[in-house]
């Protein structure tokens, strides 16, 4: 049970894709048009369940429940290693390198 | 009553809930068939450059430092012929609270909501321009939600629209995450109606006349730091905002030619609106994918006219490929020390690229960096580019296959900008002001040559090919 009041996120088909417009790239057009969203839940509910929150501007809005304290995971991806490359090629041409 | 809120409905009631939403009569400055009064209206409705420097000063934006690149115009000059390679020069936005240029133009669209009455500001932006609005509307106890344009149909999302997000909920905004697609416009149209917020858009001559300020401080700062002008000011366009303010404020300091270069990079290929493409793409802005239609269609924009308006003010239009944008970040990095994103070092590799053909006493600047973190830095950009299948290799970048590849220089003179046809795009502008009508009035052909900063004689002949006829 998530309680009343937990800080949540919720998504939500605003536009099925035979409702989406006509100016729309094939793939596009084939799938929904798609929502996700925050706030304090307004009643005890279950992940999945539809339910109303109240964000963080006051707005009572409507949703699947996904996500409990949704968190920010994003990083700085898995180690690119040209990028010592290209400090090696700079570094090399303007101050010389080691063997030069 | 209760409105209607199909989708239909909604796109119909567009120009009165605009007019409600960033509260200017638009009709005030049509003028003819398809002109209107630019400079009036950016005159009425908009600040002068005090009051912006004011505004701004006071609410943490601004002032930021210009700094000499020495070791980037070494570099250059490495790879120039003798006697070339101009000074390069970057004026570090990035130090705006919010973290990048577009703090200008959200302090002067917050002012002037706060002004209004107005209880909270609404943008649609995937940009830096949610964590400047979100930021300026903290300030001004304003009510911030940001509409962004995040994830595909697997719910994948962009790691840099990710980070937006976190920095827009962080000031303290509503973050509302749309799949792709152009209907983000009818959600948001339906937000402004029900919220009766604030439009806060790039392209009211608020988000405009707020970089006014930019323009003008780069030739202050580079009086006082070298005793002359810069030959050139090199400026990421997208909406066209960005160079339309920056030139703005720059006329309003000299008379003297300042040459007025916008750069984009070049996605080519790309479908903005492809729920495939959307995460095969390394830049969410700054690219040829906003570039060109926004200059060629100003109006396509979210309020009736807008007030960017780039052909009015470019001297030239350069690309630059994904793979030398993240190459010249590191290259910030790696010989001056300073980490920034890559969206805002589109100019930069242009610049390097530009100042091997201007002399080496001339003076290039570069009017903007942005602030980087995770999912909003070059490597994170790259690994993700990695992890979607985009080959990444060293080769020639002019080589590079948006969505396909990204190509790192494998030599430091392989990083060229590639210029656009300015008469092309000149053409293709007119042909888009005038194709619903059969006759021009004098007004209209007038607003024509203002609007594409070309002579009488340019406009007449475009006509003559369009089959449409005019009075002088």
């Amino acid at each position: 049970m998530i309680l009343k009041n937990s800080w949540v996120q919720i998504h939500k088909i605003l536009l099925l894709p035979e409702e989406r417009t006509g100016s729309l790239p094939p793939d596009t057009k084939k799938v929904p048009f798609e929502m996700w969203d925050k706030g304090f839940l307004m009643n005890d509910a279950k992940m999945g369940d539809v339910v109303k929150i109240i964000t963080i501007t006051g707005r009572i809005i409507e949703g699947t429940l996904i996500a409990v304290n949704p968190s920010y995971m994003h990083n700085y991806g898995t180690f690119i290693p040209e990028i010592l490359e290209i400090d090696k090629m700079v570094k090399t041409s303007l101050f010389g390198g080691d063997d030069q | 009553m209760k409105n209607d809120n199909s989708y239909e409905a909604v796109i119909n009631r567009k120009n009165e809930i605009m007019k409600a939403a960033v509260g200017i009569d638009y009709d005030k400055y049509e003028i003819d068939n398809i002109s209107f009064d630019y400079e009036r209206l950016m005159k009425d409705t908009g600040y002068d450059l005090e009051q912006i420097k004011t505004i701004q000063y006071s609410h943490g934006v601004g002032q930021t430092p210009l700094k000499e690149l020495p070791n980037i115009t070494a570099l250059a000059r490495k790879v120039a012929p003798i006697g070339n390679g101009a000074r390069i020069f970057i004026k570090d936005e990035a130090q705006n609270d919010s973290g990048s240029f577009k703090a200008r133009r959200a302090s002067i669209a917050c002012f002037h909501a706060k002004k209004l009455g107005f209880k909270g500001v609404i943008a649609a932006t995937s940009g830096n321009y949610g964590a400047a609005v979100a930021s300026q509307a903290a300030k001004y106890g304003l009510k911030c939600i940001v509409v962004q344009e995040c994830y595909d149909s697997q719910g994948i999302g962009q790691p840099e629209i990710i980070e937006k997000a976190r920095a827009c909920e962080a000031y303290g905004a509503e973050v509302m995450q749309l799949s792709v697609g152009p209907e983000l416009f009818y959600t948001f149209l339906t937000l402004l109606e029900s919220t009766g917020y604030f439009n806060a858009s790039l392209y009211t001559p608020f988000g405009v006349s707020g970089i006014e300020s930019l323009g003008s401080e780069l030739i202050e700062d580079c009086l006082a730091m070298t005793g002359k002008l810069p030959a050139a000011v090199v400026i990421t366009n997208a909406g066209g905002g960005n160079l339309t303010g920056t030139a703005r404020g720059i006329k309003k300091l000299t008379n003297q030619k300042i040459n007025i270069i916008g750069a984009s990079v070049n996605l080519k290929g790309l479908h903005m609106a492809s729920d495939h493409d959307f995460n095969r793409k390394s830049f969410t802005t700054g690219h040829t994918g906003f570039g060109m239609p926004f200059m060629t269609n100003p109006d396509r924009s979210d309020v009736p006219r807008s007030a960017a308006r780039p052909l009015r003010y470019i001297d030239r239009y350069v690309t630059v490929n994904q793979g030398e944008v993240f190459f010249i970040t590191e290259t910030l990095v790696a010989l001056e020390g300073i980490e920034r994103g890559p969206a805002g070092n589109v100019a930069l590799a242009a610049a390097f690229s530009l100042a091997q053909e201007m002399k080496d006493d001339e003076i290039i600047i570069v009017q903007e960096t942005e602030y980087t973190s995770a999912g909003k830095h070059h490597q994170a950009q790259l690994a993700f580019a990695r992890s979607n299948g985009i080959d990444i290799y060293f080769g020639n970048p002019n080589e590079e296959v948006a969505g396909k590849s990204i190509i790192l220089p494998s030599r430091i003179g392989l990083i060229k900008a590639v210029d656009l046809d300015l008469v092309k795009i000149k053409q293709s502008a007119i042909k888009n002001h005038v194709k619903n009508w059969q006759k021009l009035t004098a007004n209209d052909f007038a607003f024509l040559i203002a609007e594409t900063n070309s002579t009488p004689d340019f406009v007449r002949q475009t006509l003559r090919e369009q089959n449409v006829g005019w009075e002088e």
